[in-house]
C-alpha cells in the first residue's frame, strides 16, 4: 500500500508495546505511526463513581466496576477497590459492556475497489467448509483499531462466496496475533442459498418473473440442484462422521480417507454448532428453516430482510436473526420510508430473537451503535436497541456466559464513554478488551494529530 | 374480476389521487403559511432559542420570537418539546437522475443534469422523511469535465420546473483521481475501455486545453460584441457558440460554479493552482477525502469542501481518509459540508453531521452548519436559505428530538412554507395503501398463470412447463 507510511510496522515492532497498563495521554502519543496499537497488560484497574450500565440489569449511579486477570471481579454500588487497582475516576462518565457486530469481515477486508490483493474474504468454488476466517485475518488491517475505539470490541468474521463460503470466527478487536484476538476460531458455518428465483414470496414475485418464465424455472432448477449438492455433502460429512467413529471403536473396521472438509462440517450437522444462512427473502428464510430443520442443523438467519413476514416461523422454531438490512432503501414504491429502520422494534414486539449488525466487511462496522439507536428512533425500546448490538448477539453464538454484559465473572470488555453508547456525538474515554487497557490511537487519530496544526 | 373492470377501478383510484393533488395546489398559498409554537429552534446562525415561535407567511419565515399570532386560517403547529432547524442540504446528490453519467468523452460540459429529472423519484420523498429540503444534482464522476448541474428543492409530488431553484446560480462537475482514470476499475469484467486520461498528468492536460480553447471562444466574443452598434455600424458575424465551450466561458466569467470530485491532496493542488493561473474559482470540492492535508491552500483558493462524515477505505485514494476531515477544514476557515451521494445516505445526514462534534470537536452549531447553511452557500443560495432568518425561504425541519441524537426523528418536513412531510399522515395513509395493495393484488390482472402441467398455484412451482 504504498499510500501508507512505509514505517508504520517498523515503529510497532520497535517500540515493543506492553508493560504499563494505565497509558497516559504522553504514552499514548508516543506510539503515534501505529495504526493498531498494542493492548496493555491484563492488570487491575477499577472504574470508580460512573453511571453503570450492566445490561443485566438497571443503571447503577455512582458505581465501582473492577477488573482483575482479564475479568470482570465486582459491579456494584458498593465494591471495594482493591489497593493494587489503577483506578480510574468514572465521575460524569458512563460505562457500558463493549459492543458486538455478528456479521462483519473485519481482517479479511481492506480495500474493496480497485486493490483486490487487500481482499481475503471470498474463495473460489461453492463448497469450501473448510475456509476459516481465522487464517485471513489481519490483526493490523486498519479497520480494527478505528471500530474499537466508538466501543465495538468483539466481532464475528465471515468470509462470503459460493453455497458454503467457509467458518466464521468471532474475534476481540485487539492483539497482536490471531491466536490472540480469538474468542472462537470456528463459530459459525456460512451458507447462503441460491436466491428464490420465482418463488411465491417478496419482490422476486412481484417483480422478477414471478409467473414463472424461462428465467425463472433455470433458476429454479439451478437452486435445486444446489441444495442437492448441499444435501448430499452434509451427508456425507454424516457418514463420514460415523465411519470415523466406528472405526475408532472397531480397529477391525476400514478407517475413511481423512477429508478435511468433511471433518469440517462434523460439528454443524451434529447441531454443536450455529450455520448462518444469508437469506432475505421469505421464502428464501423459509427455505432455509426448513432446511435446517431436516439436516438438524442450529440455523441463524443473516440478513433477515422479510423477517417480519415470517416471524411466526422463527419464532416457533426459536430461528435468531443478524439483522443488516436496517439502512436498506425500502425495495418498493409503496413501502412506508422508514419499512426497515422499524424493523428491530416489530421483530422485538413478534417475540424474534435478533441482532442488529451493520453487515459490514470492515471500514463501516463502526456505524454499529448509530443503527441500534436509530432502531430506537423507529419502535424499540432503548434499552432493546442497546442488547440487540451486546447481550443477543452473545447469546446467539452462545457466549453469553462470558459477552455482552457487565456481570462478575465476565470477559472485560468494557467501554467508558462521556455520553450514551449509542449517540454520534458520544466519545469513548477509556475501553478495556480481554481485560487489557487498549490505546485509543487509530490510523485516523495518526493522520488527524499529523496534519491539524499545520497552518 | 375482468381486466377491463379492474382497469377501470385503477383509473378511478389514480384519478382521486389526481383530484386530491389538484386541491392541495389550489390551497398552496394559505398551506405556505403556518405558525410553529413554542419549539426549541436552532437558527444556526443566530443560536439556540428556547421556547420560540416561527411564523412561516406565504413561503418566507416571517417572524421570530415568542407568543406570535396566528393570522386567519393559518396552521398552528405545537413544537413543544420539538426542535425547529433549517432543511439539510444535501451538496452532493444524484437522486431524481435517470442517468448519471455521459461518460463517451473527457469533456462533457454541453450535457445537462436538468434534462433528465424524474420528478416521480420514490427515494425523493424518504430524503425528505429525513429533513432535507434541497440537494445540489451533480453529474458523475466519470470524466474530467462533466455536465451541468442543478439545484433543486425536494417538493414531492411537484414538476421538475417547481422544484428547480429559480435563479440558482448554475454549476459544472469536474473530476479528478482514480474514476477519470479507471484504473479502480481495470480488473473488472465489463470494465469501460481506456479512455484518455489513464494518468493525473492527462487530467491536467485536459482541464488546461479545455480552458485555453474557452478563452479563444471567449475572445472572439468578446471581440464581436465590442463592435460598434447601430443602424450604421458594419455588419459582424456572431461566431458560431460553441455548447461544449459556452459553460466554461462563463466559469471565466465567474458565473457558474465549479463542483470538483477530487480526493487526493495533489490532485485537488493541480487543479486549485490552474484555476488560479485561468483566474477562474473552484466553488467546492466534492469529497475532499484529503483536503485536511491541504486546508490552508483551499481556504487561500476560496474553494468550499464537500465531504463524507466518515466513509473511507473503499478504494485506495479514499485510504487517507480520515473523519476529522471537517474540523481541521473548519478550523482553516473553509466554508465546509457534510454530504451524501447516496439516495440511503442522504436519509441520515443529521447523524453524519453529529459525528462531527465527536471527531475533532466541532461546536453544535458549527456541526449544523455542515448540513444546512455552509451548504446554501456552496450552491450560492445563501442569501435565501439554509438558517432560520426572517426573509428567508421556510425550509424547515421539525423533529421530535434534538436532530443530533440518533433516537430522533423528523414530524414534519416544510419546504417554501409548504408541508412535504408530515409522519402523522404518513402514518394515517398506511393503512389505505396496505389495503390497495391487497386488493390490486388479489385482482385477476396480477394473478400469476396457472402452472401448466403440475399441480398447485405456486408461481415457480412448475419447473418442467418450460422445458
Amino acid at each position: 500500500m504504498s499510500r501508507q507510511p512505509k514505517f508504520l510496522h517498523s515503529i510497532i515492532a520497535a517500540l515493543g508495546l506492553s508493560g504499563a497498563a494505565i497509558l497516559p495521554p504522553a504514552d499514548a502519543a508516543a506510539q503515534l505511526g501505529s495504526p493498531n496499537p498494542l493492548p496493555g497488560a491484563q492488570g487491575t484497574f477499577a472504574i470508580r463513581n460512573a453511571r453503570i450500565v450492566p445490561v443485566s440489569g438497571p443503571e447503577i449511579a455512582g458505581g465501582t466496576l473492577v477488573i482483575s486477570g482479564g475479568r470482570i471481579a465486582a459491579v456494584g454500588a458498593n465494591v471495594a477497590v482493591p489497593p493494587d487497582a489503577h483506578v480510574i475516576d468514572g465521575t460524569g462518565l458512563s460505562v457500558y459492556p463493549g459492543m458486538m457486530d455478528a456479521a462483519t469481515q473485519m481482517g479479511l477486508a481492506e480495500i474493496t475497489q480497485g486493490a483486490t490483493p487487500t481482499m481475503d474474504n471470498t474463495e473460489v468454488g461453492s463448497f469450501n467448509p473448510n475456509a476459516i476466517a481465522y487464517y485471513a485475518m489481519n490483526p493490523h488491517n486498519s479497520h480494527v483499531g478505528v471500530t474499537r475505539v466508538v466501543g465495538v470490541t468483539h466481532v464475528l468474521s465471515r468470509p462470503s462466496s459460493g453455497v458454503i463460503a467457509g467458518q466464521g470466527t468471532l474475534a476481540n478487536l485487539a492483539g497482536w496475533t490471531p491466536a490472540a484476538m480469538t474468542i472462537r476460531q470456528k463459530a459459525a458455518l456460512i451458507v447462503s442459498l441460491p436466491r428464490a428465483g420465482g418463488g411465491g414470496f417478496g419482490f422476486a414475485a412481484q417483480f422478477g418473473g414471478g409467473g414463472g418464465g424461462p428465467n425463472a424455472a433455470a433458476a429454479q432448477r439451478q437452486r435445486e440442484a444446489q441444495l442437492d449438492s448441499l444435501r448430499a455433502m452434509l451427508a456425507d460429512a454424516k457418514a463420514y462422521d460415523q465411519a470415523m467413529n466406528a472405526a475408532s471403536r472397531d480397529r477391525a473396521l476400514p478407517r475413511p480417507t481423512p477429508d478435511v472438509r468433511l471433518a469440517a462440517l462434523v460439528p454443524y450437522v451434529k447441531g454443536e454448532l450455529p450455520v448462518i444462512f444469508e437469506a432475505d427473502l421469505a421464502a428464501d428464510i423459509r427455505t432455509a428453516v426448513e432446511f435446517a430443520g431436516t439436516e438438524g442443523l442450529k440455523a441463524i438467519i443473516l440478513g433477515g430482510r422479510d423477517a417480519l413476514t415470517v416471524a411466526d416461523l422463527l419464532k416457533e422454531k426459536d430461528v435468531p436473526v443478524i439483522f443488516t438490512r436496517l439502512r436498506q432503501m425500502p425495495p418498493r414504491e409503496d413501502d412506508p420510508y422508514d419499512v426497515y429502520f422499524s424493523m428491530p422494534g416489530q421483530l422485538a414486539a413478534a417475540g424474534v430473537r435478533f441482532a442488529i449488525s451493520t453487515g459490514n466487511n470492515g471500514a463501516q462496522v463502526r456505524d454499529l451503535p448509530s443503527m441500534a439507536g436509530m432502531a430506537a428512533a423507529f419502535g424499540l425500546s432503548r434499552d432493546d436497541a442497546l442488547r440487540s448490538v451486546t447481550l443477543w448477539p452473545a447469546q446467539i453464538f452462545g457466549l453469553a456466559d462470558r459477552f455482552g454484559t457487565l456481570e462478575a465473572g465476565k470477559v472485560a470488555n468494557v467501554v467508558v464513554t462521556d455520553g450514551d453508547l449509542l449517540e454520534a456525538r458520544t466519545l469513548v474515554k477509556h475501553l478495556f478488551i480481554d481485560g487489557r487497557l487498549v490505546p485509543l490511537d487509530t490510523r485516523h487519530t495518526v493522520l488527524y494529530e499529523t496534519h491539524k496544526d499545520r497552518r | 374480476m375482468s381486466i377491463h373492470s379492474h382497469t377501470t377501478r385503477a383509473l378511478g383510484a389514480a384519478l382521486l389521487v389526481a383530484a386530491a393533488a389538484s386541491m392541495l395546489a389550489a390551497q398552496g398559498a394559505r398551506r405556505a403559511s403556518i405558525l410553529i409554537r413554542n419549539g426549541t429552534v436552532l437558527t444556526v446562525t443566530r443560536g439556540t432559542l428556547q421556547n420560540t415561535d416561527v411564523l412561516v407567511e406565504n413561503g418566507k419565515i416571517a417572524r421570530i420570537g415568542q407568543n406570535l399570532s396566528a393570522p386567519a386560517g393559518v396552521e398552528v403547529y405545537d413544537a413543544t418539546g420539538k426542535y425547529v432547524m433549517p432543511g439539510i442540504i444535501d451538496p452532493h446528490s444524484h437522486m431524481m437522475m435517470d442517468g448519471i453519467n455521459e461518460g463517451s468523452l473527457s469533456v462533457t460540459s454541453m450535457t445537462r443534469v436538468h434534462d433528465v429529472l424524474n420528478p416521480t423519484a420514490p427515494n425523493i420523498y424518504r430524503a425528505v422523511a429525513g429533513g432535507v429540503t434541497m440537494v445540489n444534482l451533480l453529474h458523475g464522476s466519470a470524466n474530467t469535465i462533466g455536465g451541468q448541474s442543478a439545484t433543486v428543492k425536494l417538493k414531492v409530488g411537484r414538476s421538475t420546473a417547481e422544484m428547480l431553484v429559480p435563479n440558482a446560480p448554475p454549476g459544472i462537475k469536474f473530476a479528478l483521481g482514480e474514476n477519470v482514470t479507471r484504473k479502480n476499475r481495470a480488473n473488472f469484467p465489463g470494465a469501460p475501455p481506456p479512455r484518455y486520461p489513464t494518468s493525473r498528468m492527462g487530467q491536467e492536460e485536459i482541464i488546461r486545453d479545455a480552458f485555453t480553447r474557452a478563452r479563444a471562444y471567449k475572445a472572439e466574443w468578446d471581440a464581436y460584441r465590442a463592435q460598434p452598434s447601430g443602424r450604421n455600424a458594419p455588419a459582424a458575424i456572431a461566431p458560431r457558440r460553441d455548447l461544449e465551450l459556452e459553460p466554461l466561458v462563463e466559469i471565466l466569467d465567474g458565473r457558474r460554479f465549479i463542483h470538483a470530485h477530487t480526493y487526493r491532496a495533489d490532485e485537488t493542488l493541480m487543479l486549485l493552482e490552474l484555476a488560479a493561473e485561468f483566474g477562474f474559482k473552484v466553488r467546492t470540492l466534492q469529497h475532499a477525502l484529503e483536503a485536511y492535508k491541504i486546508a490552508p491552500e483551499i481556504r487561500e483558493a476560496g474553494a468550499g469542501m464537500s465531504t463524507f462524515a466518515d466513509s473511507w477505505s473503499y478504494k485506495i485514494e479514499a485510504f487517507d481518509a480520515i473523519p476529522h476531515n471537517v474540523a481541521i477544514t473548519v478550523r482553516n476557515g473553509v466554508v465546509s459540508t457534510i454530504n451524501s451521494d447516496s439516495d440511503e445516505r442522504i436519509r441520515r445526514l443529521n447523524i453524519d453531521a453529529a459525528k462531527m462534534m465527536r471527531y475533532g470537536g466541532l461546536t453544535e452549531d458549527e456541526a449544523l452548519a455542515t448540513i444546512t447553511i455552509n451548504g446554501a452557500w456552496q450552491v450560492g443560495l445563501e442569501a435565501r436559505t439554509g438558517s432560520i432568518e426572517v426573509g428567508k425561504d421556510a425550509d424547515i425541519g421539525i423533529w421530535n428530538g434534538h436532530p443530533f441524537s440518533v433516537y430522533s426523528r423528523v414530524e414534519r418536513t416544510i419546504i417554501d412554507g409548504e408541508t412535504y412531510f408530515d409522519r402523522a399522515q404518513d402514518a394515517a395513509a398506511r393503512a389505505a395503501m396496505a389495503t390497495e395493495r391487497a386488493e390490486l393484488e388479489r385482482a385477476e390482472p396480477n394473478q400469476a398463470p396457472a402452472p401448466r402441467g403440475g399441480p398447485g398455484g405456486r408461481p415457480g412451482a412448475s419447473i418442467g412447463g418450460n422445458r
